[in-house]
This record gives structure tokens, C-alpha cells and sequence, in this order.
């Protein structure tokens, strides 16, 4: 029993000691910006842990138990973003238009280009419906995937996959574009990107987060009323 | 600070009991951060300094949650790595696409919104 428990203390306290050294190191090389964009903070965390784990041939079931309290204070931190939001309600107000149409456009970029390119590499059905919610944050992922007969520990992968990706090539391709606006950069990254994209988005500034945040929100409702639907007709076709 | 934690855990509560009696298909902090937001929008005050401290903080931590997710990931793609050499080239295409066009688009909408305010003055 206090064996489990020791574990368990090891197991979480391996997150959080990886997450101050990658933090702190980030602060120091943080003048090299193509180091930074490379090596972002949350993916250099997880690999390591990764290779921790593996190293000391810990199976995953058991990392993620021990660290249970981080699942619970991610709901807990998603509650707090309703500040934020709040904050940053006349901001919003203002574009209301060119907020629905980037979003349903983008949406249905997002969902239909993968399972497009899913499609087009020959890949089965039950990985196609578990790829095309891909870009809705992984709650909601799942609930989709579930409703259109997708595999579910396939989606939260791909899910948290896209979200990486978003974050390492979101800044590039702003920079591409010239994109300086952070009404821009922080709705786009949240609506390809979900939670992972709005946690990049927080650390640019506020306004960018809280339009993380807004794009987080609507793509997710969006994709969980349009999918579904549209699925159940390709399928009956 | 506690205060303005334990006021979030209300809310995360509420989300959880909503969803759990309703039956939603959303997710219960969603849910919990549209009720706190509702409830911002209702009473209408200026956010006491106390609430938003907490907040600021979980936010800032955000990352730091969203890493055993990520390991999760890392652990999957290990298991079978034939299918998901397929799966993340459609994802790193589409995220492309997405990021690319996305911005495009937005960027097209906001200045035509801009124009409009423009004309209509």
C-alpha cells in the first residue's frame, strides 16, 4: 500500500519537476526564437516524461492514474477561462460577423481536408469518423467520435496530435502571412488548434488567449451540430 | 486566492450536476464555464481582484494539465506506428490548410467589416 502511494508521488511529481526544468529553460534560450518555435515548451515536456517512463518501464495506465489531479484541474482551469472571456466581451461584440464566417469556413476546412486526405491514403472507415473531429477540443472529440463510430482512444490521439501541430506551425505560417493581429492569431490557433492552441495563445498575450478561447468554444459546437449529420449522409449515400 | 478557487470549483461542480441530471452531450467544465460566464453577464460588477487571481493562475498552468494528455498520445502512436504514419501526415496537411486559409479568410472578413463601419459613417 504505501509502495502504490510512493508511486504515485513519484509519477506526478515527474510532471511537474519536468514541466520547471523545460519552463525554466525556456526562459533562458528564449532569445532564439527558432530554438523556441522547434522546441515547444509543452512538447519537449512530454517527450521527456515519455522517455522517462519508458526508461524506467513504467506502463502508461499507471502514469495516468498518479497523475489524475492534472485531468481534474484542466476542468477546473477551463472554468477560469469564462474571465478572460468575459473581459474581452466588447472586443468581440465588435466583429461578430467576420467571427461566424471565419469560423464555418475554417471549421469545415479543419474536419474536411483530413478526412479527405484519411480518405484519399486508403484508410478504413472507423479511423476516418475517428479522424474528422480532430480540431474540437478532446471532450467534445470524444462525444463526436462516439456519435459517428469512431474509435475513441484513436481521437483523443489524434486530437492532441493536431493540437501539437497547430502550435508549432501556427507561428511559422502567421509569420509567412505577416499576420500581426491578435484577433487573428489567437482565434485561428483555437479554432485548428482547441485547448492546446489557447494555452500557445495565453502566452502571446490576453487578447490573443481570449479569442483562443471564443474559436476553442464555437468549433466545437459547430462541428458537434454539423458532423454527425453530415456524416449519417455520406454513409446512407 | 482559496476563495477564488473554491468559487471555480462551485462552478465545475455545477457543470458536472447539469450535465449529469441533463444528460448534455458537452462537456461539464465547458458547461461550468458558460454558467460562471452567464453568471459574470448577470450581476454585471467589476470581477473581484480576488477571483481573477486564481483564475490567472490556472490559466497560467495550463500547459502543465495538458501534459499527461500529451504523454498519452506519445504512448499511442508507439502502439501502432503503420497506421498513425498515415494518420499524422493527413493531420499535418489539414493543420496546414487550416492555419493557412483560416487566417487568409479572417484576415479578408475583417477588412471588409472595417470598409462597412467606414461607409456607414
Amino acid at each position: 500500500m504505501t509502495m502504490e502511494i510512493i508511486n504515485i508521488i513519484i509519477l506526478c511529481a515527474l510532471t511537474i519537476i519536468i514541466f520547471s526544468l523545460i519552463h525554466w529553460l525556456s526562459k533562458i534560450t528564449h532569445s532564439i526564437s527558432f530554438f523556441h518555435v522547434l522546441f515547444h515548451p509543452m512538447i519537449m515536456s512530454a517527450f521527456l516524461v515519455y522517455i522517462f517512463l519508458i526508461s524506467l518501464e513504467v506502463d502508461y495506465q499507471s502514469y495516468r492514474i498518479a497523475n489524475e489531479p492534472f485531468y481534474f484541474f484542466l476542468d477546473t482551469a477551463i472554468v477560469a477561462l469564462a474571465i478572460p472571456l468575459y473581459k474581452q466581451l466588447n472586443h468581440f461584440k465588435e466583429i461578430f460577423k467576420p467571427l461566424i464566417l471565419t469560423l464555418i469556413f475554417s471549421a469545415s476546412i479543419a474536419s474536411l481536408s483530413a478526412l479527405g486526405l484519411a480518405f484519399a491514403f486508403g484508410l478504413e472507415v472507423n479511423v476516418l469518423t475517428s479522424i474528422a473531429p480532430k480540431s474540437v477540443t478532446t471532450p467534445i472529440a470524444l462525444r463526436i467520435a462516439e456519435e459517428i463510430g469512431g474509435n475513441p482512444s484513436m481521437t483523443i490521439g489524434i486530437v492532441v496530435a493536431t493540437g501539437l501541430m497547430g502550435i508549432i506551425f501556427g507561428p511559422i505560417i502567421f509569420k509567412i502571412l505577416n499576420i500581426q493581429d491578435d484577433r487573428i492569431r489567437g482565434y485561428i490557433l483555437g479554432i485548428s488548434a482547441h485547448a492546446i492552441g489557447s494555452a500557445s495563445a495565453f502566452k502571446i498575450n490576453r487578447k490573443c488567449g481570449s479569442f483562443a478561447i471564443l474559436g476553442l468554444g464555437v468549433t466545437g459546437i459547430f462541428t458537434a451540430l454539423v458532423l454527425p449529420y453530415l456524416i449519417l449522409l455520406i454513409i446512407n449515400q | 486566492m482559496l476563495r477564488g478557487i473554491l468559487v471555480l470549483l462551485i462552478f465545475q461542480g455545477i457543470g458536472e450536476y447539469v450535465v449529469y441530471l441533463g444528460s448534455i452531450p458537452i462537456p461539464s467544465s465547458v458547461v461550468g464555464m458558460l454558467l460562471f460566464f452567464l453568471a459574470l453577464l448577470a450581476i454585471n460588477i467589476p470581477i473581484p481582484p480576488w477571483v481573477e487571481k486564481s483564475s490567472d493562475l490556472l490559466i497560467r498552468f495550463l500547459y502543465l494539465f495538458l501534459i499527461p494528455s500529451c504523454v498519452g498520445c506519445l504512448f499511442l502512436i508507439q502502439e501502432d506506428l503503420s497506421i498513425w504514419v498515415y494518420i499524422l501526415s493527413s493531420i499535418f496537411v489539414s493543420t496546414l490548410l487550416t492555419l493557412f486559409f483560416g487566417s487568409l479568410i479572417m484576415k479578408f472578413f475583417l477588412v471588409r467589416h472595417d470598409q462597412k463601419i467606414r461607409v456607414d459613417r
